[in-house]
């Protein structure tokens, strides 16, 4: 009787994941049509970061689509900067954070802030993704090789090889001054961002 | 066993709900446009526009129009973006034109977008027609998820009831060929 419960369970349980999995992308742009993978849900946040508020926020060099190699050390000083990790190219929420973030140029302006945007997918990849999006105002940066590199020194990279989807921002003395590691099924919410970035000019 | 038996009614029903949840599909031309309701613009020429007058939330039956164009955004996506200066074009046509600018509205719903995300979205493109947000993507899912730009044009009968005249995903092109369009559906029936 046990087992014979526990097999239907199993199928009623595959049944719901399947259909979780099936739903469809929640407004999807029709400039990507058909091209974007289909996810599912994934598991919100799969990694756990060292780092907190008030930290230094590690350096990093890395390559990024336009050519030029682009270090965190070389906006400290000049510009506040915002990093954001999204989980990988041609899915579903990232696709749709980054041109948001591209009509949103004004608010990073008044904050005299920076924004860079990170992904563990290599250059060819990202080129592609990009030219799908129009032109992007901010520096897109491949964290590709050594795999992940700089999202593990964040502590955010997941056990599936992705980053998370989150924000740091860092101030003019590199010190971080807000991380949100988002459910990376879900947008974070522009404003928040934006408040933070006011937050640093008070 | 009474515990498990609960247990699997819980999961028939959450499948049952999934399934009905997702089976939602996009409303087609000939149909009506689900009856959903908006807040009142507290912009008092953006509820002028719409002819409305009290406080609080309407259905869009109950806008002043004979047709409403619909278009469901989304700040974040880039033809969307594209986009609103053809929809701010064919805004402009119709205000132009005294035979029609009080029978056809536009509106534009942000599927997922928060207020503020609406606001960016309308002082970047200095969008002239009402703007509203579902955050929660609930009138996205009321009509089958569509992918944005998505125009909805109905017609608003007498009787309160509505009949769906363009349903359809993507660019509108050319705002006057458009216009011509749902000028020529909207005298036929």
């Amino acid at each position: 009787m046990l087992t014979k419960h526990g097999i239907i369970l199993t199928a009623l349980c595959g049944i719901v994941s399947l259909l979780l999995c099936l739903s469809p992308v929640h407004g999807a742009s029709e400039q990507f049509k058909e091209k974007i993978y289909k996810t599912g849900i994934l598991k919100p946040i799969d990694s756990k970061t060292h780092l907190k508020v008030g930290d230094m926020a590690p350096d990093f060099t890395l390559p990024s689509v336009s050519g030029e190699r682009v270090s965190l050390g070389r906006y400290i000083g000049q510009k506040n900067v915002v990093i954001s990790f999204v989980p990988a190219a041609w899915t579903p929420v990232c696709s749709d954070q980054w041109p948001g973030y591209n009509i949103a140029k004004s608010f990073f302006d008044k904050s005299d802030a920076i924004l860079l945007g990170i992904t563990v997918d290599n250059i060819p990849t990202l080129y592609a993704w990009i030219e799908e999006m129009g032109d992007l105002w901010f520096p897109v940066l491949s964290d590709f090789w050594p795999h992940g590199e700089v999202s593990k020194k964040y502590g955010v990279l997941r056990t599936d090889g992705m980053s998370e989807r989150v924000l740091f921002v860092i101030d003019k003395k590199g010190v971080i001054r807000y991380i949100d590691v988002h459910d990376i099924n879900k947008r974070p919410p522009l404003e928040i961002l934006i408040q933070e970035l006011e937050k640093l000019t008070k | 066993m009474f515990k498990k038996i609960i247990f699997i009614l819980a999961i028939c029903a959450l499948t049952y709900y999934a399934v009905t949840v997702h089976a939602v599909e996009c409303p087609a031309t000939g149909e009506a446009f689900p009856e959903v309701t908006l807040s009142v613009p507290e912009n008092v020429k953006e509820k002028n526009y719409l002819g409305l007058e009290n406080k609080g939330s309407f259905k869009i039956s109950q806008i002043k129009a004979e047709v409403v164009i619909l278009e469901i955004f989304s700040m974040y996506c880039p033809h969307c973006q594209k986009e609103a200066l053809l929809v701010n074009e064919l805004y402009n046509i119709i205000d132009n034109r005294q035979d029609i600018k009080e029978k056809i509205k536009i509106i534009g719903i942000g599927a997922g977008n928060t207020p503020f995300e609406v606001e960016v979205f309308k002082n970047q493109y200095d969008i002239p027609f009402p703007l509203f947000h579902d955050e929660s993507f609930s009138i996205h899912e009321a009509i089958g998820d569509v992918r944005t730009p998505y125009f909805f044009v109905f017609k608003i009968n007498k009787d309160g009831t509505n009949e769906i005249i363009y349903s359809k995903v993507g660019t509108i092109e050319d705002p006057e060929q458009f216009l011509n369009l749902i000028l020529k559906e909207s005298a036929k029936k």
